[in-house]
């Protein structure tokens, strides 16, 4: 049990390290610099332009719906790597795994297609 | 190529692979017959994979590397669950197309749910235990707030998803700490770590988060606060539907867990089990009586039920699980049935929910009066109905396991909540009668209130095949 545990102290030591240096960058940005805030520093920043309005508006509903849809194809190649890089040892069977999840997700496409969940206008 | 063995799994695949065909065939076929096809095909997939569970030969299978079990318990749960499944289905096509609804996504939704819960009831890890609940989680999220143009129905799929995330997250962290205190995730290995003695706290800490996610499932006191408000928002078919099906499986789930790999903590989780059985029974009691819209009074209704089956649970042992099988088992039936009740309240065509639209029943609709009379005397627990048996063995392993104080607030609880029972049940036969409900009801709601107030009138008459069943089924899940 105490050797499970300790197989994870690597992970602890490095969440402290992280906490640790995330919090003496803001802190010290506190410390260290000068403050002097004018209301062109502390508006939105836009590209090459003044803003038009406040940032927190309304979104076209679509915007989420591609982001969900990048997300479902993002995490399939995070699948696909570790998958690639063992195909050697797992054989016929992992190749079968991977295909029938490709098949799963290849049914979600094809619905969201015919469902026109593709097009924009 | 060594194949890991599926064919304890087969209905499970079976469904999973028709679901997605469904899913297909409604996608490409036309929209206007879209609907009625993929609820007849589901309708038949959830009947196949009916027959294929009963075709089980018995005896206890492992498939996927000890992930998924099959066992005389995870069998007998299932038939409960599709029962449940096909009904809704049934009861369900005639009021979508009625309020607008009629697409096909529904029975396909409802199909994945019933996978999904059907996952649960054969987990034999606490990843397959997440898998499944998650997949049966998701899909009864989106049904919820199927009424996408009700401004209830979409509060009441948002409500439910956003408590059901944070219950998921509760049960994450505890199997989270289980696994580090434990080593493991499978349920045998955690049984031996368990019984070997020297508990460690994060293991005992771990069980705490994890019984509180599976009692928000189950919607138990304190963790109800979304059942009244889903219950009330979500289309009436899907009401039915949460307060059957998913209940089941959770509270099968919360049996295998408890009684399987925590077996040797029964000390620790007894009383914490005692603690919310007690709570959901007295409020389920309670909150109920000044209630004035039927679904909302049928949510705490089956918070208290819940709160009747967590005693059975936590008489443990074989007699507390065969209870609580009997006590689910006619759970379904009653249930199902005072709900095809509220399915037939349309007045001039649109959907009445308040208790008052009962009032005369029994002049302007006689047959349907003397169905709703036999479910509430049933879900009152008042003899020789079924209700009255369920309460009874789960009295009796409370009582056997020395339970005795438990045993006396349920019964003073069922006393008090027999009160709202008995009003309606007055309501239909002593006042004057409103205006009558629209007839005819429809073909699947009324073979359903038929079917349902017959096997709720007789149960005494089969109950010795079924108790029999139910305790066969509870020794499986003690072997293990």
């Amino acid at each position: 049990m105490d050797e499970l545990l300790r197989e994870y102290l690597p992970i602890l030591i490095f969440l402290v390290i992280a906490t640790g240096i995330a919090v003496l960058m803001v802190v010290a940005s506190y410390l260290v610099a000068k403050q002097r805030p004018d209301s062109e520093k502390l508006s939105a920043y836009e590209c090459g332009f003044e803003a038009f309005d406040d940032a927190r508006s309304r979104f076209d509903v679509r915007f989420y719906l591609v982001a969900i849809l990048f997300i479902i194809f993002d995490l399939e190649v995070a699948f696909l790597f570790p998958w690639a890089v063992a195909f050697g040892d797992i054989g016929v069977f992992g190749f079968c795994s991977m295909v029938i999840f490709l098949a799963v997700l290849t049914v979600g496409f094809i619905y969201e297609w015919r469902k026109g969940a593709l097009e924009w206008e | 190529m060594t194949l890991p063995a599926m064919l304890p799994a087969l209905p499970e695949i079976f469904l999973a692979v028709f679901g997605m065909a469904l899913m297909m065939l409604g996608v490409f076929s036309p929209e206007k017959r879209a609907f009625k096809t993929v609820c007849t095909f589901s309708i038949a997939a959830l009947l196949a994979t009916l027959v294929l569970v009963l075709a089980n030969p018995g005896g206890r299978g492992v498939a996927f590397n000890g992930l998924f079990i099959v066992d005389g318990f995870a069998l007998y749960m299932k038939v409960l669950v599709l029962i449940g499944s096909v009904v809704t289905l049934l009861m369900s096509e005639r009021f979508l197309r009625h309020e607008g609804m009629d697409r096909f996504e529904y029975p396909v939704l409802i199909v994945f749910a019933t996978l999904g819960m059907m996952m649960m009831l054969s987990a034999n890890d606490l990843i397959a235990l997440y898998l499944g609940l998650e997949l049966q989680s998701l899909s009864l999220y989106v049904v919820a707030a199927f009424q996408r143009d009700s401004l209830r129905s979409t509060e009441a799929g948002l409500k439910y998803f956003v408590l059901g995330a944070l219950s998921s997250g509760l049960l994450l962290y505890g199997c989270s700490m289980i696994y580090g205190y434990a080593g493991t995730t499978e349920f045998a290995s955690i049984a031996r770590v368990v019984s070997a003695g020297a508990l460690p706290a994060g293991l005992v800490i771990g069980l705490v988060f994890l019984i509180t996610g599976l009692a928000f499932k189950v919607s138990a006191v304190p963790f109800h606060m979304w059942t009244p408000d889903v219950y009330e928002g979500a289309p009436t078919p899907v009401t039915a539907f949460f307060s059957v099906a998913p209940k089941i499986a959770a509270i099968g789930l919360f049996l295998r867990v408890m009684v399987g790999p925590f077996d040797g903590m029964i000390a620790e989780w007894r009383q914490v089990i005692v603690f919310i059985s007690v709570l959901s029974m007295v409020l389920g009691a309670f909150a109920a009586i000044n209630q004035t819209n039927i679904k909302r009074l049928m949510a705490y209704s089956s918070i208290g039920h819940v709160g009747y089956a967590l005693m059975g649970l936590a008489a443990g042992g074989r007699s507390g699980v065969t209870a609580v099988l009997v006590y689910m088992t006619i759970y379904l039936f009653m249930n199902i049935g005072t709900f095809a009740c509220i399915l037939s309240m349309r007045r001039q065509g649109s959907m009445v929910e308040g208790i008052d639209d009962f009032a005369g029943l029994g002049k302007t609709n006689p047959k349907m009066a003397m169905a709703m009379l036999i479910f509430m005397f049933s879900l009152a627990g008042i003899p020789p109905l079924g209700g009255f048996f369920g309460k009874l063995y789960v009295f009796m392993a409370a009582i056997q396991a020395g339970l005795v104080t438990l045993a006396i607030i349920g019964v003073v609880a069922s006393v008090v909540g027999a009160f709202y029972y008995l009003r309606i049940v007055k309501l239909m036969y002593f006042d004057d009668a409103a205006e009558p409900f629209d007839t005819p009801i429809g073909k699947g709601v009324g073979a359903v209130l038929a079917v349902t107030a017959v096997i709720t009138l007789l149960f005494f008459v089969g109950l010795s095949p079924v108790v029999e069943v139910a305790d066969a089924a509870a020794a499986s899940l003690l072997q293990n």
